[in-house]
């Protein structure tokens, strides 16, 4: 139990999939400029990231191993994650259209989010297994979440901050990014795994 | 060996997927809201925006919501109006001359010599009627236009004006049946009981 515990610190906080392992900067830059669109969007990413951590777990084991062929599995996970995708979008726009109207257009989006496939890839890496899977996906993507938030809360107030003209928009961005990931490098050494 | 079963694997792998979404899409079909789709069949579909909704559909559902009216349409004109009433069960009402009149079918034509290829009649065009690039002639493409006259008003040349489609043989319909509606104003009827009173009296 505190093995899955650390794990899910460890890939939240320690090694965090945006400001350390530097995946998914695609999103995090481009979704943050309001508070209430990046948690639309983090709500679809821990959503299709758990789900499609653990299918693609499944592929691997159960379908490649068997039949020897690992080289494979970046483009079986490409394939697993796009159709995981397509199936929550139209789960969702069906069950609840609710949730389908706050995320929009982020949840085909995700298809392309690089942490989606960093994760499936890096779990079979890491040698985890099905419940391990699972916990390090979410927990990959409760921290994009948490980080993606945060940022577009720091955004917002930079949008109306006295910013010098050079580095007005994008720069002064990636410039709080930089600092950010500079932050969480602090919390190394507080999950040794 | 590998590559028969890497190619069977990927391939039974995608056909599953597949067959599951197939599956999935029909199983969870959303179904938008039918009338919508019935009242957005009758309107005209020129996206003029006439009816100050931006496009056919929004105004559908407006009219669907109990928001707009049905006699908003100029482009349908009385034919589409009175579809509309016959379809909601509503009184069928006069074309609101707010909204801009009836006009018989037109068609954008683009004055080419004058034209300066500045593209703002290409953004404006809802159906991607407008040919052309920046600094080079621009055309109108005539089987695609709706004669939504959207475009004339952002030209700074005027370039651009409507010429009604002719009648030929094979665009040619039989007319419908149609009688213009008016509204009529109630005249006070003199009422007979009191008239034949006064008469009374008066006698």
């Amino acid at each position: 139990m505190s093995e899955y515990l650390l794990i899910f610190i460890s890939t939240v906080l320690v090694n965090n999939f945006v400001l350390v392992k530097f995946l998914g900067l695609c999103p995090f830059m481009s979704v943050s400029t309001k508070l209430e669109t990046a948690i639309g969007m983090g709500l679809a990413t821990t959503f299709v990231l758990t789900l499609s951590s653990v299918s693609s777990y499944l592929v691997h084991e159960y379908l490649l191993v068997p039949l020897g062929l690992e080289f494979l599995r970046t483009i079986a996970f490409i394939l697993v994650i796009a159709v995981v995708v397509q199936l929550t979008e139209m789960i969702v726009h069906k069950t609840s259209p609710m949730l389908y109207q706050v995320l929009g257009i982020f949840l085909p989006l995700i298809t392309t989010n690089c942490a989606v496939l960093g994760v499936a890839l890096l779990n079979i890496q890491e040698k985890h297994g099905f419940i391990e899977s699972a916990i390090y996906g979410f927990g990959a993507a409760i921290g994009f979440s948490l980080v993606l938030v945060l940022f577009a809360a720091m955004r917002e107030r930079l949008a109306v901050a006295d910013v010098p003209t050079v580095f007005k928009g994008a720069p002064i961005a990636l410039i709080t990014a930089g600092i950010m990931s500079m932050a969480f490098m602090g919390f190394a050494g507080l999950v040794k795994l | 060996m590998t590559e028969i079963a890497a190619v069977g694997m990927l391939g039974g792998l995608a056909l599953i997927f597949g067959l599951l979404l197939g599956y999935v899409a029909v199983r969870f079909k959303v179904e938008g809201d039918p009338v919508v789709d019935k009242i957005d069949t009758i309107l005209p579909q020129q996206q003029c925006g006439k009816c100050g909704y931006p496009g056919c559909r929004r105004y559908a559902e407006a009219i669907a919501d109990g928001e707009a009216d049905i006699n908003q349409c100029p482009p349908g004109g009385e034919v589409g109006m009175l579809a509309l009433a016959s379809l909601l069960d509503r009184e069928p009402k006069p074309l609101n001359t707010d909204y801009g009149v009836e006009t018989p079918e037109m068609l954008a034509v683009i004055d080419e010599p004058t034209c300066i290829g500045c593209t703002l009649c290409i953004q404006a065009c809802p159906v991607d009627a407008i040919l052309g690039a920046p600094k080079h002639m621009h055309t109108v493409i005539a089987q695609e236009c709706t004669g939504c006259e959207l475009c004339i008003a952002p030209c700074p040349v005027d370039c651009i004006k409507m010429v009604s489609v002719a009648e030929t043989v094979t665009s040619w319909k039989w007319p419908y049946p149609v009688w213009p509606l008016t509204v009529k104003k109630a005249t006070p009827q003199p009422n007979p009981l009191t008239t034949q009173e006064e008469k009374n009296l008066g006698g």
